[in-house]
């Protein structure tokens, strides 16, 4: 690990003003800061600690409804908030279905956020990557990337955004709120994330020195706390990153879908929001046939790049069976596997 | 051997100590943090030792950046080829059989991704850390070599630790020519890395010309003379401390350059030196289970019985150094066949070089075997556990030898019953859960050699009443601690609580190598064998003196129990060790013992110990992914010292097996060949969700040949079977041959989904 500076600011003033400076990083609970500095792939020059901020660790219902996350509190914490995830159970789930109960315990909401790819070669500094060494090229492209994305990736970039709790925030329209030297703004979380294009440096909306100090969920997401569900497919049962996942939510009335939201991660390189497949949904029965053509349609764009074809139809079926999860209501309570492909299903939702 | 363990009548008489499911000794220790591993040392003056590792996997270091990690705060010393101090020996030369070629900065050669090309002293762990990094080496860099396919074949003379590279009987090619059903296939297992939890550590100091290593060591004895020829000194002046390893499975039975380095270090800096591997590190330079594309011939006649069996293996090695995955072997011995034929091909790549690793051969071979004999009893229409029975060999398949023991026939039958697997339709793809999820049911047969290698130990019995053993073993996380203090204790005829157990030191009787599931069957033959030696000359000077009770007893004998010798014809008349001590004024008097193989009973038996895996999987039909949701093994292996640690390691083995089948493989890059996934975030091992419902059968075995006490092994034998169960559960409930490990959700999409 390089030498670095450790700053431990008193005010959010203070950590935007120190984080202003060159080659500075906000440090959460670290968990993947710290990793990606220990084998060298980031070398901040500062670290800026978040972590003994007042004021960010809270959970609040705003007087319009809407469910104010701040930017400090624990990936745990959150699940685990009764209320939390009574409203938005789809979150609670995505949350849970991430990491490991020791990660999550130290984990904050903003660091999951600003969690970088798992790119490998990402991570190897002997490799190739636009992202860490911006125009070094990407030893990705023809390389070991079964893992990598089939939507929204472009020539210079190919990885995913690997975060779970970020899809379900996508489906239910989560809105960032960013605190910087030039004030306070708040963007929908669809457009905090970017396209990794000709920039797959550039992550997101954050200006140097911008930093998330909440993230809210709109009051009428709370709405659709009957039908939502996260559905993702890892390589083992638990404790895994998604090759697939889905986060859904609907409204149905009278029989007919009148509501959709629909989120795919691992499969794209930020959160991926599935507008047309949502189009699709509305005013169709709830049934196989309609999630079928939606998965259909989320997957419409996609295309392999590299040797991940069989992303796209694993991803059309996570989306269908996501959606005939959604379809069947929210459990009870939290499976004991939250997301798993092996979490109790309603009857008939399994292909026979 | 004139100190051969008596055994009264022929048979195991054994104390009370043995048999008994004792919780382990380290526990307490090890859950308190209170066990210090090697890299718990910090010895004064501690100076911290960093390798950089080559980024590429083949060509020459051009340059390296020594002015910039020389002028971190904090470095102390860089050590290249350039300025590395002389050596006692070649790193060619093998002072053991256990030695492999390694590197030890013997010149700019770059051989695999991950080789040491330096080595960093400074006086933090993060300013050696730092000082690698700032190294930035340059190279002279040519394509790296990996693949099957892309390298060319050669005939090896030796595979795994001196086995033949190819064994054979009868004549294969008649036998499949006369077969009426034939099974051809090919499957590969990829390159797997032990992953101790305990990173492979050394804390090395010097004074003088004497050395003492703080290390996780399997071969503690063995490595002082390795150790010692490096740097020119007696064994006897190296000194191995290594109380505990964090699991070893292999990595730690071999001594690899860095290792070396450090100790060069702390000679050259007159200072102690730490080096502890990173996780990453841990993948290249201290081995793995190298990678094997296997091809199996069945041929089976009309009553499905097998006309012929061939196993051809290439394992892939590194460029320098061999050590081939022995996995055809793990044909010759399981299933009755006129002709047989074990053969073995290799491969070189740029990779670090492959050793043993838990079941070496014996993992990979029987996940091939079992699969290909699902394969053929599908092919045959029989069901896979009668298809077994038909082919159940009464002899040794290879040798024509009879068993010392094999209780196979009641593994399989207690296994079937407990698992349930009457019924089981023949034809995959029929069962489903209640949610519709695909349930498919496997098994296989388990089978592991029952080795036994060198070992000594001393027992000294005390005034009063409590006694000493010692051997220099090894406790990896099995439990060795815990089961061979109950050996050592029931040699001596007293209650585990009255002996100290002294162990993980080289000063003391040399115990041996704790691997090939061979350690508690040779060190502890030896600690009984101490034991009994202490008890026969106590029993000496009890019989020939008037004043005991036992004088005279000589020719009936005395029985040890519980601290006190006994007439053996008459109970009543009896004496405790501390009174005869007492009354000869002796303060202790010592017994000595070894264990070894007798080699008759070697000559005339095969001797292996035996199981049956079943295991139940689910599929999700639509997602592809899997789990395995039931398994059962049971297990025949002689004597079970202790059933809770028995159990424990066959349980361990089992879940190995899961991890095998289902998630373990190293991702090189097809390009540079380097590992892409080296940490355990990437690299899969199972976790706790994988694990199902698990049952050990612990099946009754009386093995009066392996050895007087009649123990087998039970450490490696967990992972055979399981991995072919798992996998032809997988088949089972999806009609899917993999053929490829591990076996994964993308092999699962080719399932058309039903509408
Ligand atoms: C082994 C392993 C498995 C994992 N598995 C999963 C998984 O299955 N699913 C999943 O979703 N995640 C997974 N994670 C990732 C985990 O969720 C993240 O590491 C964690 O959420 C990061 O939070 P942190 O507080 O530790 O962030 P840090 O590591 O402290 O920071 C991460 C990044 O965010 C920036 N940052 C932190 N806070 C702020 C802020 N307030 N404003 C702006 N920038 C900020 C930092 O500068 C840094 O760039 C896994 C991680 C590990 C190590
Ligand atoms: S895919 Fe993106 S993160 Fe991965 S190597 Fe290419 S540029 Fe870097």
């Amino acid at each position: 690990m390089n030498l670095f500076e450790y700053v431990r600011p008193a005010s959010v003033a203070e950590a935007i003003a120190a984080a202003g400076e060159p080659n500075s990083a906000y440090l959460g609970a670290g968990t993947n800061l710290l990793d990606l500095m220990k084998g060298g792939a980031l070398t901040p020059a500062r670290l800026v600690d978040l972590t003994h901020l007042p004021d960010l660790g809270s959970i609040e219902t705003l007087p319009d409804g809407s469910t104010r996350i701040g930017a400090l509190v624990k990936n745990a914490a959150l699940a685990h908030d009764t209320d939390f995830a009574k409203r938005f159970p789809v979150v609670a789930e995505a949350l849970l279905s991430g990491a490991s109960a020791q990660l999550r315990n130290a984990a904050t909401v903003g660091g999951n956020l600003m969690q970088r790819t798992r790119c490998p070669y990402f991570t190897d500094t002997a490799s190739a990557c636009n992202k860490r060494q911006p125009g070094s090229g990407c030893d990705a492209i023809g390389g070991e990337n079964r893992s990598h994305a089939v939507l929204g990736w472009s020539e210079n970039c190919i990885a995913v955004h690997p975060s779970d709790f970020c899809v379900a925030l996508t489906a239910l329209g989560a809105i960032v709120e960013i605190e910087g030297t030039t004030g306070r703004r708040e963007v929908p979380i669809t457009e905090f994330f970017l396209l990794p294009g000709d920039t797959p440096e550039k992550e997101t909306v954050l200006e140097a020195g911008e930093m998330i100090v909440a993230v809210r969920l709109p009051a009428e997401a709370a709405k659709l706390a009957a039908n939502q569900r996260y559905l993702k497919v890892r390589e083992r049962t638990s404790y895994a990153f998604a090759l697939a996942s889905a986060a859904a939510a609907l409204t149905i009335e009278n029989g007919a879908i009148t509501e959709a939201r629909l989120a795919l991660g691992g499969v794209a390189p930020k959160p991926w929001r599935a507008s047309e497949a949502e189009a699709a949904l509305v005013g169709k029965a709830p049934g196989k046939e309609a999630f079928a053509a939606a998965a259909e349609a989320a997957f419409a764009e996609a295309k392999p790049s590299g040797d991940n074809a069989y992303k796209i139809e694993l991803g059309k079926r996570v989306v269908a069976r996501v959606l005939a999860m959604a379809a069947a209501g929210t459990p009870e309570r939290m499976p004991a596997l939250p997301a798993s492909a092996f979490a109790p299903l309603p009857e008939g939702v399994v292909n026979v | 051997m004139s100190d051969a363990i008596p055994m009264p009548g022929g048979r195991n008489r054994f104390g009370s100590n043995s048999g008994q499911p004792l919780t382990r000794r380290d526990g307490v220790l090890k859950v308190t943090g209170a066990a210090t591993f090697a890299a718990d040392n910090h010895p004064d003056r501690l100076l911290h030792a960093v390798t950089a590792g080559a980024t590429v996997s083949r060509g020459r270091v051009t340059f390296l950046d020594v002015e910039a990690a020389k002028a971190h705060p904090g470095v102390v010393a860089v050590i290249t080829p350039e300025n590395r101090p002389p050596l006692a020996m070649d790193p060619d030369e093998k002072p053991t059989r256990f030695s492999f070629r390694t590197e030890v900065l013997q010149d700019d050669t770059v051989r695999y991704a991950g080789q040491p090309i330096a080595l960093v002293v400074a006086e933090t762990l993060e300013a050696a850390t730092e000082g690698a990094r700032l190294l930035s080496p340059r190279y002279e860099e040519e394509p790296a070599r990996h693949g099957f396919d892309a390298v060319d074949t050669y005939e090896p003379e030796a595979v795994g630790v001196g086995a033949p590279a190819k064994v054979g009987k009868g004549d294969v090619e008649a036998g499949l020519a006369a077969a009426t059903r034939r099974v051809e296939v090919r499957y590969e297992t990829p390159g797997q890395y032990h992953n101790a939890m305990e990173p492979h550590a050394i804390v090395a100091e010097w004074d003088g010309d004497r050395v003492t290593l703080d290390t996780p060591n399997q071969a503690l004895v063995m490595s002082t003379g390795a150790f010692a020829a490096w740097f020119g000194i007696p064994a006897e002046n190296v000194t191995i401390r290594s109380p505990f390893l964090g699991g070893g499975f292999g990595s730690k039975a071999i001594i690899f350059g860095g290792q070396v380095l450090a100790i060069l270090a702390a000679r050259m800096l007159q200072r102690p030196v730490k080096l502890a591997l990173r996780r990453d590190q841990m993948y290249g330079p201290v081995g793995h289970r190298g990678a094997t594309r296997q091809e199996m011939r069945l041929g089976i006649d009309d009553e499905g019985r097998l006309t012929a069996l061939d196993h051809l293996t290439t394992s892939a090695t590194s460029s320098f150094e061999e050590f081939l995955e022995p996995a055809s072997n793990a044909s010759l011995n399981t299933y009755a066949t006129p002709a047989l034929l074990a053969r073995h091909k290799a491969v070189r790549w740029d990779i670090g070089t492959p050793g043993p690793m838990r079941a070496p051969g014996e993992a990979s071979g029987s996940a091939v075997l079992e699969s290909a004999m699902d394969e053929a009893a599908f092919a045959a229409g029989l069901d896979p556990l009668e298809f077994r029975l038909r082919n159940y060999a009464e002899t040794d398949p290879a040798s024509g030898k009879r068993f010392s023991a094999k209780a196979l026939r009641e593994c399989y039958a207690d296994g079937a019953k407990r698992f349930g697997w009457a019924g089981r339709p023949l034809a995959p793809g029929q069962m489903r859960d209640e949610t519709g999820r695909l349930v498919g049911w496997g098994m296989g047969t388990a089978l592991f050699h029952a080795p036994m290698f060198q070992a000594e130990a001393k027992a000294t019995l005390r005034a009063d009443g409590t006694a000493l053993v010692e051997t220099a073993g090894a406790d990896m996380g099995q439990g060795a601690w815990t089961a061979l203090h109950q050996i050592a204790a029931d040699g001596l005829g007293l209650a585990i609580s009255m002996v100290e157990f002294h162990s993980g030191h080289s000063g003391l009787p040399d115990g041996g190598i704790a691997g090939g599931s061979g350690h508690t069957a040779t060190a502890g033959s030896a600690l009984h064998a101490a034991g009994t030696d202490a008890i026969a000359k106590l029993s000496e000077l009890a019989v020939g003196d008037e004043r005991s009770p036992l004088f005279g007893a000589g020719n009936v004998g005395v029985e040890a129990r519980d601290g006190r010798l006994y007439r053996a014809d008459d109970p009543e008349r009896s004496e405790s060790y501390a009174e005869i001590l007492a009354r000869a004024g002796l303060s202790e008097i010592g017994g000595a013992g070894q264990g070894a193989r007798d080699p008759a009973s070697a000559e005339e038996r095969a001797m292996f110990s035996h199981g049956a895996v079943f295991a139940e999987v689910k599929v999700d039909p639509d997602l592809g992914q899997i789990k395995v949701s039931r398994l059962v093994g049971a297990f025949a292996a002689g004597r079970i010292i202790n059933p809770r640690l028995a159990s424990s390691q066959l349980y361990g083995g089992m879940i190995w097996g899961l991890g095998f089948a289902l998630e373990e493989q190293a991702v090189h890059d097809r390009r540079s060949g380097r590992i892409m996934n080296a940490n355990i975030a990437e690299y899969h091992v199972p976790v706790n969700a994988d694990v199902p419902e698990m049952d050990v059968i612990l099946v009754p075995e009386d093995d009066p040949y392996v050895n007087p006490l009649g123990i087998k092994g039970v450490g490696e034998i967990g992972i055979t079977g399981t991995v072919g169960a798992i996998a032809n559960a997988v088949w089972h409930a999806t009609g899917i041959r993999a053929r490829r490990f591990p076996i994964g959700i993308a092999d699962m999409l080719t399932r058309p989904q039903a509408a």
